[in-house]
């Protein structure tokens, strides 16, 4: 912070290493911290995919799967975006001074955090949509006939409460000058979450954010369990019927792989992108 | 309103955190254009009675009346206060992840209305004001303490306040800094800001202030004139918190 001579400071701090490593002939401080996982899963790809690509049968496979994928990426994403919304809700409340929507706050993190994610889908299944699409007027009521839309519902509940904990983290690792700065500028409390808080909390918490994309993209797999015909539903009624659960399990796992690995690239390209000059 | 009456009137304000008694029965008045300077040792009440003035703290007890506003926890009153009171914060306090002019302007946008156009014009003025035009486009981490505050200096300005509140300013720089914070904040007071400034600094408070006032234990001990504290302290607490702060 107080760092005298200023110019010094203009180059910032994370891309030092970056700066430093550019331009050598091997790139890396030495052959230990080589990142030797990716060249590993780049070659047993590359193995894979000439495997797949010369034999009929796992090409057959892998093009029935495929149309499990775009359900388990429709409701992920879907899931995933409700819960960044229903966690934010929830954790304002945690931090709230308000005593009312502390406790609401709480008591939804609580309770969630301690049931089981699949028993949250099946109770919401099973439970929770039919009594609500009884009580909604037609034809609205077939938005909670559907197991995708139960599926992205339960799914984003759950992870909500989750996402409160990582929102409330990010908000209260900002320190308090900030608050009282937007305050003394006039602004009103929402105003100052708004423009001063949230806008830095977000940047703090973008890596467990992602890792919680990544996270419901597997736990999408759950909501197989109330037949929503996604990967894990397709792989295991195809292996039933084929009698062939090797090929095809090997086939949902490497499609899991591929979609995760191409997540956390573009997580971290994100992550890149919104740091805070320092 | 009468130019004659105190901008600023302060009646018997009490604030104790737990067992501390913070503020013990202050009572005070600031004129338009005066600039107040307040000192004490370390626990007096100074940066409480500072806070009290923007409704950072809420009295006890008592009534901290600011443009004819009683200062107190309603929303619409306190943000009509703070909007007109600047205020400056020891560590700065600017947002990190904007600019040095979207600092300047964020505020003017959000609170004033004011268009892009014209609060990048204030904002730009302000900078080229307080001496660094040329730190527009940078990220409060990318200055230097001295700069940072300067910045801060501008962003309370770009409101157009009636009263600007320093709390220590100085105080987190490294001393080749202090001065260039402390010329800005001369500026300011030969323009005729009226100036509540918690700081130490001698020369700042011969040269700007029309009165000081030596706090302790949560009371005001001395109300004079810079001269006349520096040169010839009334109580014996005042001369003992001088010996030791002036060498």
């Amino acid at each position: 912070m107080l760092d005298s001579d200023p110019s010094k400071r203009t180059s910032p701090p994370a891309s030092v290493s970056r700066e430093a490593t550019r331009g050598r002939a091997f790139p890396f401080a030495s052959f230990d911290r080589f990142p030797y996982w990716i060249l590993i899963l780049l070659i047993a790809g590359l193995i894979a995919a000439i495997v797949i690509a010369t034999n009929a049968e796992y090409s057959q496979i892998i093009e029935i799967l495929s149309s499990g994928i775009y359900y388990t990426l429709y409701v992920a994403f879907f899931a995933y975006a409700f819960a960044l919304v229903f966690g934010l809700i929830a954790g304002l409340m945690r931090v709230s001074h308000n005593p009312v929507l502390y406790t609401l706050g709480t008591l939804y993190v609580e309770v969630i955090r301690g049931i089981p994610l699949l028993v949250q889908i099946l109770y919401f299944f099973y439970v929770i949509a039919p009594f609500v699409a009884d009580r909604v007027p037609e034809p609205y009521d077939q938005f909670f006939r559907s197991e995708v839309n139960e599926g992205i519902l339960a799914l984003s509940i759950g992870y909500g409460a989750y996402l409160a904990e990582v929102y409330r983290a990010g908000i209260e690792a900002i320190p308090r000058g900030q608050m009282e700065a937007a305050r003394s500028l006039g602004m009103s409390y929402v105003q100052a979450m708004q423009h001063v808080i949230l806008p830095q909390a977000i940047r703090i918490i973008l890596p467990p954010l992602g890792n919680d994309f990544v996270s419901m993209l597997k736990d999408s797999a759950l909501t197989s369990s109330i037949s929503v015909k996604e990967l894990t539903l397709w792989t295991r009624q195809r292996s039933a019927n084929t009698f062939r659960p090797l090929e095809h399990w090997t086939i949902a796992a490497l499609l899991y792989l591929t979609m995760t690995l191409g997540l956390s690239l573009i997580v971290r390209y994100i992550e890149r992108k919104y740091t805070i000059p320092k | 309103m009468n130019p004659v009456e105190p901008i600023i009137q302060i009646e018997n304000v009490h604030k104790r955190f737990g067992k501390v008694h913070a503020l013990n029965g202050v009572s005070t008045a600031v004129r338009r254009g005066e600039v107040l300077v307040l000192i004490g040792p370390s626990g007096s009440g100074k940066s409480t009675l500072l806070r009290c003035i923007n409704g950072l703290e809420h009295p006890d007890s008592g009534r901290v009346i600011v443009d004819g506003i009683t200062v107190d926890r309603r929303a619409n009153n306190i943000n009509a206060v703070r909007a007109e009171v600047g205020i400056v914060f020891q560590q700065f306090n600017l947002f990190p992840h904007l600019t040095a002019l979207q600092n300047i302007t964020l505020a003017q946008r959000v609170i004033r209305k004011r268009g892009t156009a014209e609060s990048e014009k204030i904002a730009r003025a302000l900078l080229a004001k307080v001496g660094i035009p040329e730190k527009a486009e940078a990220y409060p981490a990318q200055l230097s303490g001295g700069q940072q505050q300067r910045v801060a200096i501008a962003r309370a300005l770009a409101m157009n306040p009636k009263i600007m509140l320093f709390d220590e300013p100085t105080s987190a720089l490294d001393p080749e800094m202090i001065t260039e914070v402390l010329e800005t904040m001369l500026l300011l007071a030969k323009e005729g800001m009226t100036m509540v400034v918690v700081s130490h600094e001698m020369g700042f408070a011969k040269a700007a202030a029309n009165r000081i006032v030596f706090m302790a234990e949560g009371a005001i001990v001395e109300d004079t004139t810079p001269t006349q504290l520096y040169t010839n302290p009334r109580e014996e607490r005042t001369k003992q918190f001088l010996g030791k702060i002036l060498h």
